[in-house]
């Protein structure tokens, strides 16, 4: 633990708005799935780059606190080295790569690979926290159909895309029904994570900046992806392993190699990857 | 009173005069020289030297001073000369996939051939006052060599293309696009149309264009598959010669977007793509052009029009900050004899209505 940016509050934040932060999370966690609207500030990372993820990260973060910061699964990512960094330098606070070292993971894109446990808190960057978005632009139509379970459409749009396609086409940002009431964005993580959200024993939080919005979905809540009984939710696989550690069971990028297209497939958990290797290099 | 137009002349004089003081400002404080402008405040040269449609960073960086800073201001400044210049020659294509890569991110994919080139960004940078750079005169770190970059980088959307999974750009049509800085603008216009007008189009204005369509309104999925700053040639190929001819360099910021496109009954599946392009280092013009050429591509994709965004017209209508900010300004001048005229039918209507009421 090292000293905190002179000049500044702990975490940045003064104290009043991450009092006000908690509130909304608190109403968060309270309604899981809902989204409380709360006066988000400007911060000094842009918005689109998880202003939201830090916001409430900030108003969460204690000393004692251990943070993991990942982007697209990845602890290397400019990203989330910058946010890993803003919060070293703000808060002081010791940081690790480690999912189970981990207090408090922040995180854009991806839940990790590795099971989270009761007692550590998830925190999503979100772009966009409204699920019927692209059903309805306008938020004060939304708001209306949240609150009267209106969420045929989001069936009608899946059910064409089934009748066109054969299948639903919505690969990441896959939207949920959490406990049985509201539908949710999981924010952009691939549909190949939405599964790690049910019945979760760690707290998942989401912000969202620029949309000032924040929502919950406390421990041990269902999550469910949206589906059909004839069309059951699934998630991507492949035909290839990690080029480098061999898992099959991970969530898996591609890596152009050369202009004539040759390509890898490597773990987008780079955590989980290295602990794989060095688990072998040990037997 | 007839002072309006009496006085009109004198007035005129001086407040060019008064103008031109308040640019200067205190004349105790060091005058702004082109060198410095074009050196230490290249990110608003590179814009007005986009929006003014001319590469030439002496004269933006005198458009700035004598704008007094006004990048809009400047930017008329520059179109104004711009009329004045003869036209010498076309150059011919160039080609972004060559050239001296300043700077090359794709957010598809973690790793591409040529490699992923950070360069000088703002981006990660904690938006942090640094009151040192206030005093002026801090020792800066000295930037890291970089390694050589490889000859060539090609461009992520070729890589999709090797597959078929985006589709191809638009065939070379040998006919010469139409000119906008020398015709006028046409409904339908091409995509050669409206990308000249979206590259001239005011940053902010695009901005929010491209923005609303991350919010819903005329979606379109965007990835950036590629922003890269690069230094290409400029070739001619004179008549005289019949060869091409380097005749000097550009720096520019290209983005290729690639978006969704779920496919149709005639098509199979396949990313489309939206494309930007400004003069300098101006990504988030460039970023912001390419969602809209994107969504102005609905039409073609025989996507529904619903938002500002789609509309061809709306769009490049109201993309140019000359055009708008002169319009709006307007309003300035005297309106007195419309103004006359309207105050006489609002008085005749009132009285006509008082009077009905009365009886």
């Amino acid at each position: 633990m090292t000293e905190p940016l002179a000049g500044y509050n702990f975490a940045y934040l003064d104290e009043q708005t991450k009092r006000m932060i908690r509130r909304a999370l608190l109403k968060a966690v309270a309604i899981p799935g809902y989204q409380v609207p709360f006066g988000s500030r400007e911060m000094p990372l842009p918005y689109g780059w998880g202003t939201g993820g830090i916001q409430v990260t900030a108003s969460i973060i204690g000393r004692p606190d251990v943070l993991k910061v990942i982007d697209q699964g990845a602890d290397d990512t400019t990203n989330a080295i910058s946010i890993r960094r803003f919060f070293a330098r703000t808060a002081g606070v010791a940081t690790t790569e480690r999912t189970r070292d981990a207090t408090i993971v922040q995180t854009r894109h991806r839940i990790p690979e590795t099971p989270l446990a009761a007692g550590q808190i998830i925190v999503y960057q979100v772009p966009i926290p409204e699920p019927l978005r692209w059903l309805e632009p306008r938020e004060t139509e939304t708001r209306v159909m949240h609150a009267l379970s209106e969420y045929g459409g989001m069936y009608v749009n899946f059910y064409e895309d089934i009748a066109i396609h054969g299948r639903i086409a919505t690969t990441y940002d896959y939207p949920v029904l959490v406990n049985d009431r509201y539908m949710m964005r999981p924010s952009p993580i691939p549909k190949f994570d939405n599964p790690k959200m049910d019945m979760n024993p760690a707290l998942q939080l989401f912000g969202a900046g620029r949309e000032k919005r924040i929502y919950a979905v406390p421990p041990y809540t269902k999550v469910k992806s949206l589906d059909f009984e004839d069309h059951p939710f699934t998630v991507e696989s492949w035909n290839e392993a990690c080029a480098i550690c061999d898992a099959g069971d991970s969530f898996l990028d591609e890596v152009i190699t050369d202009d004539q297209g040759t390509r890898m497939f490597v773990c987008s958990d780079t955590e989980y990857c290295r602990d794989r290797v060095a688990a072998k290099a040990a037997e | 009173m007839y002072v309006a137009v009496k006085g009109g002349e004198k007035a005129i004089d001086a407040a060019h005069a008064l103008l031109a003081a308040e640019r200067r400002g205190d004349p105790a404080v060091p005058e702004l020289s082109l060198a410095q402008i074009q050196q230490q405040l290249a990110g608003a040269v590179d814009r007005v030297m986009t929006e003014g449609s001319i590469y030439d960073r002496e004269l933006a960086a005198l458009a700035i001073k004598q704008a007094a800073g006004d990048l809009v201001e400047a930017v008329f400044l520059l179109r104004a000369y711009r009329t004045t210049l003869p036209r010498l020659a076309a150059s011919e294509p160039v080609e972004t996939a060559e050239g001296l890569i300043r700077r090359r991110i794709s957010a598809t994919f973690k790793d591409v051939p040529g490699g992923q080139v950070l360069g000088a960004t703002f981006d990660y940078t904690h938006r942090l006052l640094d009151f040192a750079l206030a005093a002026g005169g801090a020792p800066l770190p000295a930037p890291q060599q970089v390694e050589t970059a490889p000859a060539a980088m090609p461009r992520v959307a070729d890589l999709l293309g090797r597959d078929g999974l985006i589709e191809p750009p638009p065939a070379e049509t040998g006919a010469p696009p139409r000119d906008l800085t020398r015709e006028p603008l046409e409904f339908p216009a091409d995509r050669a149309v409206r990308l000249q007008n979206l590259a001239r189009g005011d940053e902010g204005f695009l901005l929010a264009m491209g923005y609303s369509t991350q919010r819903g309104y005329g979606k379109n999925h965007p990835f950036a598959g590629e922003i890269r700053v690069v230094d290409v040639a400029v070739e001619i190929i004179p008549e005289e010669l019949g060869f091409a001819v380097e005749i000097g360099e550009i720096r520019l910021t290209e983005c290729d977007m690639v978006n969704q496109f779920k496919g149709s009954a005639t098509q199979p599946a396949q990313f489309t793509r939206g494309y930007g392009l400004a003069f300098g280092h101006c990504e988030r013009k460039a970023m912001a052009m390419a969602l809209v050429d994107r969504s102005l591509r609905a039409a073609e994709l025989g996507e529904e029009i619903t938002a500002p965004a789609q509309d061809a017209e709306f769009v490049l209508y109201h993309s140019d900050s000359v055009e708008a900010s002169g319009f709006t300004q307007h309003l300035k001048l005297p309106h007195y004899v419309d103004f006359q005229s309207e105050l006489d039918l609002v008085r005749r209507l009132r009285a006509a209505a008082l009077k009905e009421a009365a009886e």
